[in-house]
């Protein structure tokens, strides 16, 4: 999984403090297309922060944030989406009385036509786009879980942790983002249901060719299986940089991390 | 794709439904013994927990899920029988009539609150700005009543729009707070403006329709000779029918859709492209505009309006009734009007504490079905598409 070295997101000196909590103090980071980087770190560390500085969510207070060469600080949320950047919460952010289709559709946003008369006197030609859209969207979650393919128009809240995840990752990849950012995918589900969502994220990596993701993980396992690069947060600062390899052998990390982890 | 059921329900149960609550709100309707209609109501009651218990209902709900173009064909033929029977009968013809307008301002609600989430406690107000629209332009103007509805509907979106500034600048229960404000700023206008009739109201002019008088009753021959209230039960129907088509579609489409996203979670919204405002400002202006017709087409109903109408607690009735039938349940709403507007007509001992009552329903509602009388149910863009 050799990616290019050209880097898609390129982060400089980025900082955000809450009052007086550094919460990001100067990142630098440098992410190549096609890769997956895992981001690692002690919790409040600053990894979710990030995240939301990077998706719009936060404001910056200082530095640079360029996506595909453009500078893509403190845009909105909504301009963030529409370059081509989608993500999953840490705590899954799914609405549970709609339906996985509808959840899906609502990662589909840029892409379905809000017009007025469209939706409500067109009805023909919305319902050919809205067919087009049920195969689109059960086409993907096949890719995760055929079971769950067959239930597109139940409530989410009906469905376990696991479903809920896949549905969320879904829903972050409908709209064919270049890059895809997963807050701890893997929060609050056991080993055997990590193992498999992981294998999904691996083949949805290989379905979509130029897909650069973003992972924030706190099993070492799942680092160290599915990254090519990781960067190490502590305090709102990188601490270490490289493959997952050199990361654990770093005593900085160890220290940090890893020693009161394991 | 969702597979289409092998065999669609039968209609029957729906009919046997429909044709049986036709039947029961002729009694209800036409009895006058207090004691009647106390006994009809626990009757009701009865016959609805025991068909509950016994899943009777879900033959019924199937009906109406997967034959919804019959079933609302039904409804309709229904509700022109039930106007039929009391042809000649003012009070009940007004009282259906008001019970339908009530539904439609409750429909233009459920889109701002059921749908995007956006509370608004001056339902009344607007419905009264409909009113004083409707009172002004057929007073001194010629232009066509049916245009004048329009025009009422848009003078309250209009209005909306400047209490909007405000709502959108907070956020969640602090946007409830403004339109409270308003709905009591609203009424205080209308009592020191001379121009609108202050205390004492205006006069409204009838409805006419391509040069038929509302206010002239229908007659054919000798046999039938029915009151003028017929004309309007029949108007306030279409204005019903129509708002309930529009939501409908609202609901079956992206932007109910959106509205939903807005509305359940907004920071995951923002992060999906959603301009939260802008679904936000839609749904408020469209649930206004609904609300503005209903109350220009009433205004010409009852030929004369004051600022009575229009006080906060008629607002508070219609969140009343949002809650309590199921928030962004349009036939919840259907439903809870029925009972909000009818039982105190009716029940004559209710009136003094109708709002005992309306705060009784809606903390039992919210304690034991917190979904309202009729939750609504899990999106279906088509009909007849059942999930498995």
């Amino acid at each position: 999984m050799t990616g290019t070295v050209t880097p898609v997101l390129e982060i400089e000196g980025l900082a955000k403090h809450f009052g007086g909590l550094v919460a990001l103090d100067g990142i630098d980071l440098s992410v190549r297309q096609n890769e997956i980087l895992g981001l690692i770190g002690p919790n409040g560390s600053g990894k979710t922060t990030l995240f939301n500085v990077l998706t719009g969510i936060y404001l910056a207070d200082a530095g640079r944030i360029v996506f595909n060469d453009d500078d893509i600080t403190n845009n909105t949320a909504q301009a963030i989406y529409d370059r081509g950047i989608t993500r999953t919460f840490q705590r899954s952010r799914l609405c549970l009385d709609l339906s996985i289709f509808d959840n899906i559709m609502v990662g589909n946003h840029k892409r379905l036509n809000p017009d007025l008369w469209f939706n409500l006197m067109r009805r023909q030609r919305f319902r050919e786009e809205y067919e087009k859209n049920v195969v689109e969207a059960e086409l993907l979650v096949r890719t995760f879980d055929a079971p769950l393919a067959d239930r597109l128009f139940d409530a989410v809240g009906t469905f376990p942790m696991i479903d809920r995840r896949r549905i969320e990752i879904c829903r972050a990849l409908i709209s064919q983002p270049t890059m895809l950012l997963l807050d701890e995918p893997s929060a609050g589900m056991t080993d055997d249901e990590t193992t498999e969502l992981m294998a999904d994220i691996l083949e949805v990596k290989q379905r979509f060719s130029d897909l650069t993701i973003i992972i924030i993980e706190h099993e070492m396992g799942v680092i160290e299986r599915i990254t090519d690069h990781c960067v190490v947060l502590n305090f709102g600062q990188k601490i270490a940089e490289g493959s997952y390899q050199d990361i654990a052998a770093d005593p900085l990390v160890q220290e940090a991390y890893l020693g009161i982890d394991e | 794709m969702a597979s289409l059921s092998p065999a669609p329900a039968s209609l029957f149960p729906g009919l046997l439904g429909v044709f049986s609550i036709t039947a029961y709100l002729t009694a209800f309707l036409h009895i006058e013994s207090q004691i009647g209609t106390a006994l009809l109501i626990v009757g009701a009651m009865a016959l609805i927990a025991l068909l509950v218990r016994f899943n009777a209902l879900d033959h019924f709900q199937r009906s109406f899920a997967e034959r919804e173009k019959a079933m609302n064909a039904a409804i309709v033929v229904a509700v022109i029988m039930l106007a039929l029977v009391f042809h000649q009968d003012h009070f009940t013809l007004l009282l259906i009539a008001t019970v339908m307008i009530y539904m439609t301002a409750s429909l233009g609600l459920t889109v701002q609150f059921g749908y995007a989430g956006v509370l608004n406690f001056a339902g009344a107000s607007f419905f009264g700005i409909g009113c004083y629209t409707s009172a002004v332009l057929t007073d001194g103007t010629t232009i066509p009543e049916v245009l004048i509805i329009v025009v009422g509907g848009f003078m309250a979106a209009l209005v909306g729009v400047i209490l909007l500034l405000p709502v959108l600048r907070t956020r969640g229960h602090y946007s409830a707070v403004i339109t409270i404000a308003f709905a009591l700023l609203f009424k205080t206008f209308l009592e020191v403006n001379d121009v609108l009739g202050g205390p004492q109201g205006l006069s409204v002019g009838s409805m006419s329709f391509l040069g038929w008088d509302f206010n002239q009753g229908i007659e054919i021959g000798e046999v039938f000779e029915a009151s003028f209230y017929l004309n309007y039960v029949l108007a306030s129907l279409v204005l019903l029918c129509l708002a309930f088509v529009f939501v409908r579609r609202l609901d079956r489409s992206w932007i109910g859709l959106n509205m939903d996203a807005i509305r359940l979670d907004e920071t995951a919204a923002a992060c999906f492209g959603y301009n939260i405002t802008r679904w936000k400002v839609t749904a408020f202006m469209i649930g206004n505009a609904i609300a503005g017709m209903a109350g220009a087409l009433y205004a010409m109903m009852l030929g004369f309006i004051a600022p009575t109408n229009f006080d906060f607690g008629a607002s508070l009735i219609l969140v009343s009734i949002v809650l309590f039938g199921g928030i962004g349940s349009p036939f919840g709403v259907a439903v809870a009007t029925l009972i909000v507007v009818l039982l105190p007509e009716k029940l004559q001992i209710l009136q003094e504490y109708r709002f005992l009552i309306y705060a009784t329903l809606v903390i039992l509602v919210l304690l034991f079905r917190p979904d309202g009388l009729l939750p609504r149910p899990v999106r279906a863009y088509f009909t007849g598409r059942v999930s498995p």
